[in-house]
C-alpha cells in the first residue's frame, strides 16, 4: 500500500464526477468516453461536433498536465509493445460491444442504479483483475 | 460559436484534470489496483467512489429540470436488459484494461504524454471501435432491407440503441 494516494485520488474522483454532472446539466448527455469516441467512428452519427470538442478538451488537458505536472504520467508499465496494441483492440471492441467503459458504466451508470452498468462494472473489474495478475507476473519487466 | 460544443470541450478539459489528479493516467497505479494479489493500491476505489457519489447527488438534482441548459432534451440510457453483448463486451474491455493499464479516457489524455504505449493503445482502440461499428452496421443492413409487415425485434433494436448510444 506504499503508493496509496487517498487525498489526490478522492479529489480527482470528485472532479470526474463534477465533469460528468456538467455534461448532464449543459448537454443533457452521459459522459461516457468510449461512447462519445465510438460515435465519431460510425457512419450514421450526424452529431460529431460536441464529440470532437470533448476529445479536444481531453487532449488539451493532457498537454497542460504534461507541461505543468509531468508526474501525472509517471508510473508507466514496462511492457512489450504488443501488449498495449492488443489491450487497445480489446478495449475498443469490448467497450462498444458492452456499451460503455469505466466512465459510462462506472461513474455515471452505478449512481443511476442501472442494472446493466452494475453487471458491466462487476464483469470488467473481475476480468481486469485476472489480466492484471498475469500481465504483472509474465510481461512487466520488474514492475510492481 | 456553438455553446453546447464549448461546454463539451470544457467538460473534456475538467475530466482530463480529474483523471490526472486521480492517478488514472498512470498504468502502473491502475494495474496495482486491479491486481489485488500484489502490493495492492486501493486508490482507484476512492476515484470511483468519489466520482460516483458526486455524480449520484448531482444527477438527482439536475434531472429535476425539464431540459438541460444548452440542449432541448436529456439523452439518457433506457435499456435495462442484461444480455450477452453487455457481459462479453465488458469482459473483453476488462481484459484489455488490466493488460495495458489504460481505459479509454486516460488513454486519450496520455496520448500527448510523450510515451509510445498510450499512442499504440489509442490507435488500436480506435481501430477496434471502428471494426465493431463496421460489423454492427453490416449486420443491421440486410435486416432493414427485408421489410416485413411488422417490425421484427431485430429491427426495433437498433432504434432502441440509437436512443441510448452514449452510455460509456
Amino acid at each position: 500500500m506504499e503508493n496509496f494516494t487517498p487525498v489526490a485520488s478522492t479529489l480527482g474522483g470528485i472532479l470526474i464526477g463534477l465533469a460528468a454532472a456538467a455534461m448532464l446539466l449543459f448537454n443533457g448527455r452521459i459522459a461516457g468516453i468510449s461512447g462519445i469516441t465510438g460515435g465519431l467512428l460510425r457512419k450514421d452519427s450526424g452529431d460529431k461536433g460536441w464529440r470532437l470538442w470533448f476529445l479536444g478538451g481531453l487532449i488539451v488537458g493532457g498537454l497542460i498536465m504534461v507541461a505543468l505536472r509531468p508526474e501525472t504520467f509517471a508510473d508507466t508499465l514496462d511492457l512489450p509493445l504488443w501488449a498495449p496494441a492488443v489491450a487497445g483492440l480489446l478495449v475498443g471492441v469490448g467497450t462498444r460491444m458492452g456499451n460503455g467503459c469505466t466512465s459510462g458504466h462506472g461513474v455515471c451508470g452505478l449512481p443511476r442504479f442501472s442494472k446493466r452498468s452494475f453487471a458491466a462494472v462487476c464483469t470488467f473489474m473481475f476480468t481486469g483483475g485476472i489480466s492484471a495478475f498475469f500481465a504483472m507476473r509474465w510481461l512487466a519487466g520488474g514492475a510492481a | 460559436m456553438n455553446k453546447a460544443n464549448l461546454a463539451s470541450g470544457a467538460v473534456g478539459l475538467l475530466f482530463a484534470f480529474g483523471l490526472g489528479l486521480a492517478g488514472m493516467t498512470q498504468p502502473g497505479k491502475v494495474v496495482g489496483f486491479l491486481d489485488v494479489t500484489g502490493d495492492w493500491d486501493p486508490s482507484l476505489a476512492l476515484v470511483m467512489g468519489g466520482a460516483a457519489l458526486t455524480f449520484g447527488v448531482l444527477y438527482r438534482l439536475i434531472t429535476r429540470r425539464q431540459a438541460p441548459v444548452l440542449e432541448p432534451v436529456f439523452r439518457l440510457p433506457t435499456r435495462s436488459d442484461i444480455d450477452l453483448p453487455l457481459i462479453a463486451g465488458s469482459a473483453l474491455f476488462g481484459l484489455g484494461w488490466g493488460l495495458g493499464g489504460f481505459c479509454p479516457g486516460p488513454g486519450l489524455v496520455s496520448v500527448v504524454s510523450g510515451a509510445l504505449q498510450p499512442v499504440v493503445f489509442v490507435a488500436t482502440m480506435l481501430l477496434g471501435m471502428f471494426l465493431h461499428s463496421l460489423w454492427t452496421e453490416r449486420n443491421a443492413q440486410p435486416k432493414q432491407e427485408s421489410s416485413g409487415a411488422e417490425p421484427s425485434p431485430e429491427q426495433q433494436r437498433p432504434e432502441r440503441l440509437e436512443r441510448a448510444p452514449v452510455e460509456g
